[in-house]
């Protein structure tokens, strides 16, 4: 996997966003779509894309989609 | 030997919300903005007098008038709910006496709350096939309204109080699989009815600082969406397989899965890390709202209405949530 696929996956996840507007520096909290409802997406996306599971408490202290990058990279 | 369920009846409560009365409360949201959140279109709250208990009851009078069950056959009934009457006597001794049922039957209370009904179908089968007893009426009644803040969107949009009658029945044919059951009790900090109860009551700082909501005397339950949504997809898909396992079945010999209406978006994440085809699941959310431990048998009921379960189907129940508790079988029908 690599940090593209993962936009490509979120873009494709989340209806609020467009194509190609997320790079691994956008701040996931900073952006009008943000909702409780977003982090569930990211949390199912994630266990069943990349079968690592993220916990309420890891969401909350990631801020760029590089951080969630890395997380899942970690633990996988 | 073994055991079937016989006859279901619900009960919602009397009030319907709709997205657009819920809009006037939470005025950042619009009734659409409100479906699309939760995918839920109307939920039904009760009103302060009238609690689980009572909407058991309610269903239970549904199930004898529908099936004419004599009464005095009943054997055993097992009250399940997470807000019992009183903290002492058991709230099922109420239930056999406002119901008249006799006096020589077992009546026990079983608190439990999302994985209430996979539960209690549990313990029915237990009893009924060790002899104990040939039949056990499950009475479910459940009002998490009632302990939720008015502020709360979250529990507000999403739960509906509810109850349930099941009559559960010796029978010539096994029709109730085997059980596997499940406990995690570090989670039960991110579900739970905070001041109430023995451990945390409430005190007079409490209903003063709730003082604009009526001060919350019931206590009020706190969830922590995030925790349990991640909970719910780590944990129901493992169930599954150990459901289908310790039944010796595969996925595609599954006719249904019925799985406790959590949430539209943990039973659509369910469904796609197992790869469930839609028109084998169950979905009854959008008019019902979560029904707590009444779910499971509300789908049961509405698939069996819709023609959705046939003779020789094979259905997967499973129930999951606060506790963290699950479990889960196999229905033969």
């Amino acid at each position: 996997m690599n940090i593209q696929e993962l936009i490509e996956k979120l873009e494709e996840e989340i209806e609020e966003v467009e194509k190609g507007t997320l790079t691994p520096s956008t701040n996931i909290r900073n952006i009008d779509w943000w909702s409780s409802m977003h982090a569930l997406v990211i949390i199912a996306l994630v266990d069943i894309e990349y079968n690592v599971q993220v916990s309420g408490k890891d969401l909350k202290e990631i801020q760029t989609i590089q951080d969630l990058y890395d997380l899942i990279v970690k633990k996988s | 030997m073994g055991c079937e369920i016989r006859y279901i009846t619900y009960q919602l409560a009397s009030k319907e919300v709709s997205n657009e009365d819920l809009a006037t409360t939470f005025e950042e949201f619009s009734a659409e903005d409100i479906y699309k959140k939760v995918g839920i279109k109307k939920r039904f709250h009760t009103s302060e007098d009238i609690i689980g208990s009572d909407l058991a009851f309610q269903a239970a009078n549904l199930f004898f008038n529908d099936t004419k069950f004599p009464k005095e056959q009943i054997e055993f009934i097992l009250f399940c709910t997470e807000g019992l009457d009183y903290i002492a006597p058991m709230t099922a001794c109420l239930l056999q006496e406002r119901l008249n049922l006799n006096k020589n039957i077992g009546a026990l209370d079983l608190p439990s709350g999302c994985a209430g009904f996979t539960n209690a179908l549990g313990m029915a089968k237990a009893i009924v096939e060790s002899g104990q007893s040939s039949n056990v009426l499950l009475l479910f009644g459940d009002t998490p309204g009632l302990v939720s803040h008015p502020q709360d969107f979250a529990l507000r949009s999403l739960f509906s109080d509810a109850g349930a009658a099941v009559l559960v029945e010796k029978s010539n044919e096994n029709h109730i699989g085997n059980f596997v059951y499940g406990v995690d009790g570090s989670g039960a900090k991110h579900l739970f009815v905070d001041k109430s109860c023995l451990r945390n009551p409430i005190d007079k700082e409490w209903l003063e600082l709730n003082n604009d909501v009526g001060g919350m005397p019931r206590g009020q339950m706190k969830m922590n969406g995030l925790e349990v949504f991640s909970f719910s997809i780590k944990e129901v898909p493992i169930l599954v397989n150990e459901i289908l396992e310790k039944n010796k079945l595969k996925m595609k010999d599954i006719n249904l899965f019925v799985f406790h209406q959590a949430s539209k978006i943990i039973l659509k994440s369910i469904q796609r890390k197992l790869q469930i085809p839609t028109d084998k699941m169950a979905y009854y959310l959008e008019n019902n709202g979560n029904t707590v431990s009444v779910s499971i048998p509300l789908c049961l009921k509405e698939a069996q209405r819709e023609g959705r379960i046939k003779k020789g189907d094979k259905v997967l129940i499973a129930g999951f949530g606060i506790g963290f508790s699950w479990s889960g079988t196999i229905l033969y029908f």
